[in-house]
C-alpha cells in the first residue's frame, strides 16, 4: 500500500500554520489521508508523523481512538453510508431500517459491499433526529429513510 | 402565547447563508456595537442578560469569561463547540446550515470581550453542509474586513479556524474536545485547572457553545435588557435563573418533530401539544426525554414540568441538558428504550476512567440479558448500584459522561419499575431486534 500523494502532503503542511503546535494537525491529516485512499495506510501513518514531528505511535494513538478511520485492510467503499441507531431513530424504525439494508446488501455493519460500492456503518446519534430515522452519505445528512432509499444509494442508483 | 423568533428568524428565507442578506437584515450591527465598547462592558452585557451556556452544563457564560486571567501575555483561545453529539440534539446544526453569519458574528464580539487572539470552531464531522456553510462565511468575512486583521477599523484581529471531529461523542465534553483539538485522542482532563487558566495548547482558553454564540450576537443587537425579559426569573438566590430564547428540538413520537425557539420555560406537555402536533397516532406520551438522552426521563405525570433550568431537576433528572425532547409513547417498551441509551454510553465511553468503562458496558449486556428473556429482578437491582457509582457526582469519574449514562438508569428503575419487573418475571423477549456488527 502507498502513502500520500504530493498534493496530500502539501495540504497537510498548508495547515501547520493554523495551530501553535504540528501535534494538533493530526485531526485534519488524517482526514486527508482517508479523503485519498479511502484507509489510512501505514505508509501514510509514517509520513503525517514524518511531517508533524511525530513518532508514528502518537499518530497511530489518535487514529485508533476514532473508530472513523479505517486502516488498509479495511478500505471504504465509494461511499460511507451510516444508518443511525440512537433513540431519536430508533422510535421510528431507525434498528428495523438497518437490519433491511444490512440483509438486502448481504452486509453486517462495518462492512463494504462485495461490489465495492458501499460500505454499511451503524451510527449513534447523527444530529437529524427531526427527519428519524436518518442517514449520513459521506458527510451528508438525508432524512426520513426507508430502506429501499438506502439500497438505491448503497446501489449508486440515487 | 405569540413568540416572535430571533434566532431562528432567518430560517428558511433565501439565501439566508450569505454575507448579503445577513447584513440587508441587520447582521453585523452587534459587532459594530460591541467594538465601540471596552471588551469588559461587552462581558457586562452578557453577564446582565443572564445569558447561561445552551451546551447542556447551563454555566453563566458572562461569569466563565471573566474566570480568564487578567493581563495574560500571549494567546487566548476561543474554543467554538459544535460537536453537538447528545441524542436527540439538532439545534446548533440548524443554526449553522441556517444562518452561520449570526453564530460567526457572535464568535468575533466573544472573542473580542476575552481578547481571545485565535478562535477554533470544532465541528462534527456528521456535519457536511454546516462546515461548507461556515467554510464559505468565514471567506466572506475575511474578504469584508470582519475577520482577519484590524477587524473593521478596530484594532482587534482574529482568526476563526474550522476544525472537524472525527464521530466520537466523548469531544463534546469541553477538555476532551481541547485533547482532540491538540491532535490526541479526546480523553477529558481533571479539572482544575479549568480552561480559563489552562486549556488549548495549555494556553487560557474559553469553550462555549453554538447556540450560545448565536445568542450574544443578539444580546449586543438587542440589549441585555431584551435578553432578561424573556424566560423565568431566579426562583432563589442560588438560581441564576432561566432567560432568554431557547431553541428546544422535539422528536421521537411526535405528529410534527422539528425546532421550536420559545422563551425558556415552556412545559414539555406544552412543547408536544402546541408545537409538535401532540403524540403520533393518537396515542398518549409514556416518557418523554427533556434534554439529550444524558437527563433522564419525565413520566406521563410529570408532563407539566418546564423546561427551564431548574424544572427538569425538580422531577428527578439530570437537568435541562441541550433542551432536546424525545417522546416516548404508550406502546414502546422501556427495556428496549433504556437498552437504547445504555448501548450508546458504552459505545461512547471514551474508556479512560474504569467506573464508566466498565459500568457502562455491563449496563449494556445487563439490559441486552434482560431483553434476551435471560433477566432477573437482582439485574435490576445491579443496575442500580452501577447508576449510583459511576460519574462525577460519587466521584468515579473525570468527566460527566457517566452521570448522564447513569441518570435515564436511575430514572427509568424509579419512574418505570413495575415494567421492568413484569419484563422480567414474564419472561418476556423483545420485540425489535438489533444487528450485530462493529464499528
Amino acid at each position: 500500500m502507498s502513502g500520500l500523494t504530493e498534493v496530500a502532503k502539501q495540504k497537510i503542511r498548508d495547515l501547520l500554520p493554523c495551530y501553535p503546535s504540528k501535534q494538533a494537525v493530526t485531526l485534519p491529516a488524517l482526514h486527508i489521508a482517508q479523503e485519498e485512499a479511502r484507509c489510512v495506510t501505514r505508509e501514510a501513518v509514517r509520513e503525517i508523523a514524518d511531517i508533524l514531528e511525530l513518532s508514528p505511535a502518537q499518530i497511530h494513538d489518535t487514529l485508533s481512538f476514532y473508530g472513523f478511520f479505517k486502516d488498509e485492510k479495511h478500505p471504504l467503499g465509494d461511499n460511507r453510508i451510516w444508518v443511525c441507531r440512537s433513540l431519536a431513530c430508533m422510535l421510528r424504525g431507525g434498528d428495523e431500517l438497518l437490519a433491511e439494508v444490512c440483509e438486502r446488501l448481504h452486509v453486517s455493519p462495518g462492512q463494504t459491499t462485495a461490489d465495492g460500492k458501499a460500505t454499511i456503518e451503524l451510527a449513534e446519534c447523527l444530529g437529524a433526529c427531526d427527519g428519524a430515522p436518518c442517514i449520513l452519505v459521506n458527510d451528508k445528512l438525508r432524512l426520513r429513510m426507508t430502506a429501499e432509499a438506502v439500497v438505491s444509494l448503497a446501489e449508486g442508483r440515487a | 402565547m405569540n413568540f416572535e423568533p430571533v434566532l431562528l428568524r432567518r430560517w428558511g428565507k433565501p439565501n439566508s447563508q450569505s454575507l448579503e442578506t445577513y447584513r440587508a437584515d441587520g447582521g453585523y450591527t452587534a459587532l459594530q456595537k460591541a467594538l465601540a465598547m471596552e471588551p469588559p462592558r461587552v462581558i457586562e452585557a452578557v453577564q446582565k442578560s443572564g445569558l447561561r451556556g445552551r451546551g447542556g452544563a447551563g454555566f453563566s457564560t458572562g461569569l466563565k469569561w471573566t474566570f480568564l486571567p487578567k493581563d495574560v501575555q500571549g494567546p487566548i483561545y476561543l474554543c467554538i463547540n459544535g460537536d453537538e453529539s447528545e441524542p436527540g440534539t439538532f439545534n446548533n446544526r440548524v443554526l449553522l446550515e441556517e444562518d452561520p453569519h449570526q453564530v460567526l458574528e457572535g464568535i468575533v464580539i466573544s472573542g473580542y470581550a476575552t481578547k481571545s487572539t485565535t478562535a477554533y470552531l470544532y465541528l462534527r464531522y456528521e456535519y457536511g453542509d454546516c462546515y461548507r456553510a461556515c467554510e464559505k462565511a468565514i471567506q466572506e468575512m475575511y474578504a469584508n474586513n470582519l475577520l482577519g486583521k484590524n477587524i473593521l477599523g478596530s484594532g482587534y484581529s482574529l482568526d476563526i479556524y474550522l476544525h472537524r471531529g472525527a464521530c466520537a461523542y466523548i469531544c463534546g465534553e469541553e477538555t476532551g474536545l481541547i485533547e482532540s483539538l491538540e491532535g490526541k485522542r479526546a480523553w477529558p482532563r481533571i479539572k482544575p485547572p479549568f480552561p480559563a487558566i489552562e486549556g488549548a495548547f495549555r494556553r487560557p482558553t474559553v469553550v462555549n457553545n453554538i447556540e450560545t454564540m448565536a445568542c450574544v450576537t443578539q444580546i449586543l443587537d438587542r440589549g441585555p435588557e431584551w435578553f432578561q425579559s424573556l424566560g423565568i426569573p431566579s426562583e432563589h438566590p442560588k438560581d441564576p435563573g432561566s432567560y432568554g430564547p431557547k431553541l428546544y428540538c422535539i422528536s421521537g413520537h411526535v405528529n410534527k418533530p422539528g425546532l421550536v425557539e420559545l422563551p425558556l420555560g415552556i412545559t414539555a406537555r406544552e412543547l408536544i401539544d402546541q408545537h409538535a402536533g401532540g403524540v403520533w397516532k393518537g396515542r398518549t406520551a409514556k416518557a418523554v426525554v427533556p434534554g439529550g438522552i444524558s437527563m433522564g426521563f419525565l413520566s406521563a405525570d410529570e408532563l407539566d414540568t418546564k423546561l427551564d433550568f431548574v424544572g427538569p431537576g425538580k422531577a428527578g433528572c439530570l437537568g435541562l441538558g441541550t433542551a432536546a425532547v424525545i417522546v416516548i409513547d404508550d406502546q414502546t417498551s422501556m427495556v428496549d428504550v433504556l437498552y437504547n441509551t445504555c448501548r450508546f454510553f458504552a459505545h461512547e465511553s471514551c474508556g479512560q476512567c474504569t467506573p464508566c468503562r466498565e459500568g457502562t458496558a455491563w449496563s449494556a449486556k445487563i439490559l441486552a440479558r434482560i431483553r434476551a428473556g435471560q433477566g432477573t429482578l437482582k439485574d435490576l437491582d445491579t443496575l442500580t448500584d452501577i447508576s449510583n457509582s459511576i460519574g462525577i457526582m460519587p466521584g468515579t469519574t473525570i468527566c460527566g459522561l457517566a452521570d448522564g449514562a447513569a441518570w435515564p438508569i436511575k430514572n427509568a428503575l424509579k419512574k418505570f419499575r413495575p415494567e421492568f419487573e413484569e419484563y422480567i418475571t414474564s419472561g418476556r423477549r423483545s420485540q425489535s431486534f438489533e444487528v450485530a456488527g462493529s464499528h
